[in-house]
């Protein structure tokens, strides 16, 4: 296979991954804190308005989607460059689109952490 | 941040590293799963070792979504990257794997990314139902911040 195919199930991976993130973050913020919600209402209540959260399942849908697009990439190159790479530019790739779609305050040191994270974890495949 | 906080971040962390390490532990002692020889992955499945990490990884999952009630993925994802941290040493002293320079290094700077949030907010104010202010002119943040305002049930 190709390195530009490589690359590409790369960006696929990273594309479905965050996505899955944010949108499993977005369903969390709109849900509430569970330990709150768990006190007054109950487990089932948590457990009930977790599972009917339509965001919350098409977040679960693409975290399923980057996992089979990491396992088909992984078959076509390297493990210590799509493992790696991946991982890394996903961190990076939350940071942008948190601030950007979730609206989190997305400051220098949140930058620093995220760089340091993802150039900490492509470290960690060697 | 408040003890129960701390707490769901430690479960997050110890859960991750720990669930990998249970799998890892558990399918190394089945040899390469191939096509050829797919039942093994039933039997690998139902090895304590596989359901140790299986379980470990459900409470992984309900913990970090618990996490993510009451904080930005942007801290969220940082502050649990000790498990990384937490795998590595697992790795050299449980499983006796080599672990090299670049590795240590790798810890290094993953140490240094925690410690730039560590002692940052949680959450931005007003991002979360609960830190968010209804008025009649729709949800506000903590601070006065408008919050998005889409995601009220």
């Amino acid at each position: 296979m190709s390195t530009v195919a490589v690359w590409e199930g790369i960006a696929a991976v990273v594309a479905a991954s965050t996505l899955g993130d944010v949108l499993q973050s977005r369903a969390m913020k709109e849900i509430g804190d569970l330990g709150l919600v768990r006190k007054s209402e109950g487990l089932w209540t948590v457990i009930r308005r977790v599972a009917t959260n339509g965001r919350f399942m098409l977040g679960l849908g693409f975290m399923a989607v980057g996992f089979f697009s990491l396992l088909i990439t992984l078959s076509w190159g390297d493990v210590s460059i799509v493992g790696p790479a991946s991982a890394s530019l996903t961190f990076l790739a939350n940071a942008l689109v948190a601030h950007i779609y979730l609206k989190e305050n997305v400051d220098r040191r949140r930058w620093m952490a995220a760089i340091c994270v993802a150039g900490g974890v492509a470290l960690l495949a060697h | 941040m408040s003890a129960r906080k701390y707490l769901v971040l430690l479960v997050v962390i110890v859960c991750a590293a720990c669930g990998d390490v249970s799998l890892a532990r558990g399918m190394r002692a089945f040899g390469a799963v191939t096509l050829a020889n797919l039942p093994t992955l039933y039997t690998a499945v139902l090895s304590p070792w596989t359901l140790l990490g299986i379980l470990l990884l459900l409470g992984f999952f309900a913990s970090y979504l618990s996490a993510l009630s009451w904080a930005d993925l942007t801290y969220v994802l940082p502050a649990t990257s000790l498990s990384y941290i937490l795998m590595v040493l697992l790795a050299k002293f449980f499983l006796h794997e080599h672990v090299s320079i670049w590795r240590w290094l790798g810890v290094a700077l993953i140490v240094t990314g925690v410690g730039f949030v560590a002692n940052g907010p949680e959450a931005t104010p007003g991002a979360h139902r609960h830190n968010r202010i209804e008025t009649v002119y729709g949800p506000v943040g903590a601070v006065g911040e408008v919050a998005d305002g889409t995601g009220e049930a």
